[in-house]
């Protein structure tokens, strides 16, 4: 990664360090950029690498809003470049509007959220947040960054192996026999075995994560640190990494059986006497519903994974923000050991229409019922940590409140889905695409945007700029909720997911002009990114230089120099207190609002005899 | 500016609910037509689907409005009270944790077991409607890229799951009686589809290896949209097919048409005589 990072001048600033490590800024650009074991790089190189991968994502989502909005008509910008390069027409043809889709969801979930939460921010802020000077596994961990970039490499192949508009079209979820059978479909030839390939690096990547992040955390808190002692981010990504290790095993092992009936014909997913497209009968003895069991088994779990970290950030922020701990400590932690155990029987609600045992429908729609609960109670939690508080209105605290908002909404038309027989009614409809859109990017999103304003001074040294994050949160909330709430109405419309033209059908052809806002606030929103990305740039370099602690936070990062050197410590830390004792009387003796959880506990008899000392 | 966003939290719930509240009027919502312009459900189970949404919506909208309040309110304390007064130090209160457990727990559970008849009634074979019981299939609908292919038995005989001699063929137009709940087979001829009739409030995927029984009931003569809710390759959306639900004997005319049809060899009577 060619950033530069100002690692290197706290480097100069704290010369005691350096030397005791001796290595520590005498690495080559090769030892410190690329093939980086430290930590910290490794999460930035994440946050950049899915920074711009979330572009990618963006811009494939922007091409589908475009056929929706504007079905068969020429592409704007993207259009003359694919007439240029491609020799195809400037309007988006049936299969490649299906590659759109199906890429922009893969691009987003396995190459932006996933390695933005576990890899970006779980890197950085592990060792950091619990006193350690490094992951348990160094190597293992720039591996998992490294594993990145063939998957990418996968999924980039796939866009045109075979063929420019034969890119891998059968949706995220790769359903078979569409994606079983090369014949299926124009993707589901050479390009769905290149996406598959992507899916399991993508796969080890995590995993050689997970392995690391549990350790770390099991073996390497610095003394003081209890469990009970450690922030909700550290908490979540703990969560995170056991449900990443127990469900991950699952997908692999599906995909690589997705993969052998492709190319070696062992249909384990395929039944018999199939006829695609006229090719041979397939020979069978499998069943697809095979697939979506295990596929679902791993991808609901998953949706934890994409969502739990961003529990844990938006919880110490919103603390922080407020200036008051955290309302209810132990039940945010159980709440997201229930949401994580529970996460493993509810797959199956994927399937309610799927033809599977219908005694499973009700089972799944119980145990869903059950997952709400947990989540219900983290939302009052939030609200009330924010209530009473001191609240400091700046963009961290902005995007927080906006994870929270979103959240419920995405949470609440949950409960229509998990309702079994509602959900044959919306069941692979917008309104499916909304609930999730609400949880993974109104929710997830606005937390990893609220958690970049927020540990960028502890990442370069430098405060972004806090007007330009006001407008960026604006408008993209703003354009967030204008494409994605309508979608609620056009499920309730009953317009199915992935279709390439719903004007086709008569009771569809009103949505038009409802379809045709929902773009121009995607627009809206895809183009006020820039502004993140613009603010990051710019304040890399130019930004406000600060101190350890500019926001007054209590966990033990905050005690480190900004940004940390090799080592990540100046003074090997020892944790005193839990990571919110915001306005405590402690915090009150030392005169301010905060008190690190390094600090040694003032004496408070003296400080209590003094005061009324004072007063008489 | 603290109180600006403060009331933005406050204001863009307002209007989500508007958008919602008039979803109705500006035909945003279930599919209408002419003589359906409230978007009323066509069938007996799709108006208990309906019931069931609306009971979600109310309490959905409750908890909407009341965590939001809750969200905005609180910025809203904090923006308008003096920064030098420090903030509350509390670490959370066991009661109230206890309550919003409770509360929403038997919410939860009780939403989850008023579902579970209507969900029986629609996908677990003995408690479909008797009729189907003793009707039987009525007929086999395959899903194929990209139409749908309808089989019905040979006159006189009924539907067998491999096609019998005499079975009379269709695609894309669906013939089922009104007024008394119907019965037919889902099944695939290639990838996965679903069988989906939105003003039905119907949908079962059609998945390869499986033959699933699905029934339907429409007590009212007319034509009903049947569409495609399954990925199933390029084509996925012009799957358009109609189901039309008409009176006994012009589904029997139908079919004695469509046998006239099919048995029908371009040997003109007339030619015969001479």
């Amino acid at each position: 990664m060619a950033t530069v990072s100002p690692a290197i001048e706290s480097h100069s600033d704290d010369h005691s360090h350096g030397n005791d490590h001796g290595h520590g800024h005498q690495q080559s650009f090769f030892y410190t950029y690329l093939w980086s074991t430290d930590h910290k790089m490794i999460g930035k190189q994440f946050l950049i690498t899915t920074m711009i991968m979330m572009m990618v994502g963006g811009a494939l989502a922007l091409a589908v809003r475009w056929q929706l909005a504007f079905p068969w008509q020429n592409m704007p910008v993207l259009g003359p470049v694919f007439k240029l390069f491609l020799g195809e027409g400037g309007q988006i043809s049936p299969e490649f509007y299906t590659m759109l889709f199906t890429m922009h969801a893969s691009v987003m979930i396995f190459l932006v959220i996933i390695p933005i939460l576990a890899g970006a921010f779980g890197n950085f802020l592990i060792p950091l947040q619990i006193g350690a000077d490094d992951m348990a596994f160094p190597v293992l961990n720039a591996l998992s960054y490294w594993f990145m970039w063939p998957a990418i490499a996968c999924f980039g192949t796939s866009f045109f192996v075979g063929g420019a508009t034969a890119g891998p079209a059968g949706g995220w979820t790769s359903y078979p026999l569409l994606s079983a059978l090369q014949e299926a479909a124009p993707g589901s030839g050479a390009a769905q075995t290149f996406w598959l390939m992507g899916l399991t690096l993508v796969g080890v990547s995590s995993m050689m994560g997970s392995v690391n992040y549990m350790t770390t955390i099991i073996n390497m808190r610095a003394p003081g640190m209890t469990l009970f002692r450690m922030p909700l981010t550290i908490w979540s990504m703990f969560i995170t990494a056991i449900l990443q290790a127990f469900a991950l095993p699952v997908l692999t092992a599906a995909g690589f059986m997705l993969l052998t009936d492709r190319i070696m014909g062992t249909c384990f997913f395929v039944p018999a006497g199939i006829v695609v497209n006229n090719a041979a009968p397939t020979i069978g003895g499998g069943q697809p519903l095979l697939w979506q069991h295990l596929f679902w088994f791993y991808s609901h779990p998953a949706v934890y994974i994409m969502l739990l970290p961003a529990m844990g950030m938006v919880s110490d922020m919103l603390s922080c923000m407020s200036r008051k701990p955290v309302f209810g400590y132990k039940p945010m932690v159980y709440s997201m050991a229930a949401i994580a155990g529970l996460g493993f029987i509810v797959w199956g609600h994927h399937m309610f229409t799927s033809g599977m045992n219908p005694a499973l429908g009700m089972t799944f729609m119980t145990s869903t019922m059950m997952i709400a609960l947990p989540s219900a109670i983290k939302t009052f939690n939030w609200i009330g940590t924010i209530w009473g508080g001191n609240v400091k209105f700046n963009s961290v605290m902005l995007n927080c409140s906006g994870f929270v908002a979103m959240f419920i909404v995405g949470g609440l038309s949950g409960i229509f889905m998990a309702a079994v027989p509602v959900d044959i009614y919306f069941h692979d409809t917008y309104f499916i695409v909304a609930h999730f859109h609400y949880v993974l990017f109104g929710s997830t999103l606005f937390g990893v945007f609220a958690g970049i304003t927020f540990w960028f001074p502890k990442m370069f040294g430098r405060l972004m700029n806090d007007t330009v994050a006001k407008w960026h949160f604006a408008l993209t909330f703003i354009g967030f909720n204008g494409t994605f709430f309508p979608m609620h109405l056009l499920g309730i419309s009953g317009m199915p997911r992935r279709y390439a033209d719903p004007y086709l059908h008569p009771y569809l052809e009103h949505l038009l002009p409802m379809n045709q806002f929902i773009t121009c606030s995607a627009i809206l929103m895809g183009f006020a990114q820039f502004l993140l990305l613009g603010n990051f740039l710019y304040s890399m370099y130019r930004g406000e230089k600060c101190g350890r602690n500019p926001w007054g936070a209590n966990g033990l990062e905050w005690s480190a120099p900004s940004p940390p050197g090799h080592g990540n410590f100046d003074v090997p830390p020892v944790c005193y207190r839990g990571p919110y004792e915001y306005s405590s009387p402690e915090a009150g003796a030392l005169n301010q609002d905060f008190i690190l959880q390094t600090e040694v506990p003032p004496d408070m008899s003296k400080i209590a005899t003094a005061e009324t000392a004072a007063t008489a | 500016m603290k109180k600006f966003w403060a009331l933005f939290f406050f204001f863009w719930p307002a209007v989500a609910f508007w958008s919602c509240w008039i979803a109705r009027s500006r035909g945003w919502w279930f599919p209408a037509s002419e003589d359906n312009p409230l978007g009323l459900a066509m069938s007996p189970l799709g108006q208990q689907i309906d019931g069931l949404f609306y009971l979600i919506l109310g309490i959905v909208a409750v908890v909407f409005v009341g965590t939001q309040f809750a969200l905005g309110y609180a910025l809203w304390m904090s923006a308008t009270k003096e920064d030098s007064k420090p903030a509350h130090y509390s670490h959370g209160s066991h009661s109230l944790e206890l309550i919003w457990t409770i509360v929403p727990a038997f919410v939860l559970v009780f939403i989850a077991l008023y579902q579970m008849n209507v969900w029986a009634e629609f996908r677990v074979q003995s408690y479909f409607p008797n009729e189907t019981k003793e009707d039987g299939p009525k007929l086999e609908v395959t899903a194929r890229q990209f139409e749908w292919r309808m089989r019905y038995p040979a006159p006189g005989q009924v539907l067998s799951n491999q096609p019998q001699a005499g079975d009379l063929y269709a695609v894309n137009e669906m013939h089922v009686q009104t007024g008394r709940p119907v019965k037919f087979n889902l099944r695939t001829g290639d990838v996965q589809h679903a069988f989906f009739a939105p003003q039905l409030r119907v949908k079962q995927d059609a998945v390869a290896g499986l033959i699933i029984p699905v029934w339907l009931e429409v007590p009212k003569a007319g034509k009903y949209d049947l569409v495609c809710a399954e990925l199933c390759g390029w084509g996925h959306y012009k799957m358009r097919a109609t189901i039309v639900a008409e009176p006994k004997e012009k589904v029997e005319e139908y079919l004695r048409n469509l046998e006239q049809e099919q048995n029908f060899d371009g040997v003109a009577p007339a030619a015969a005589e001479e």
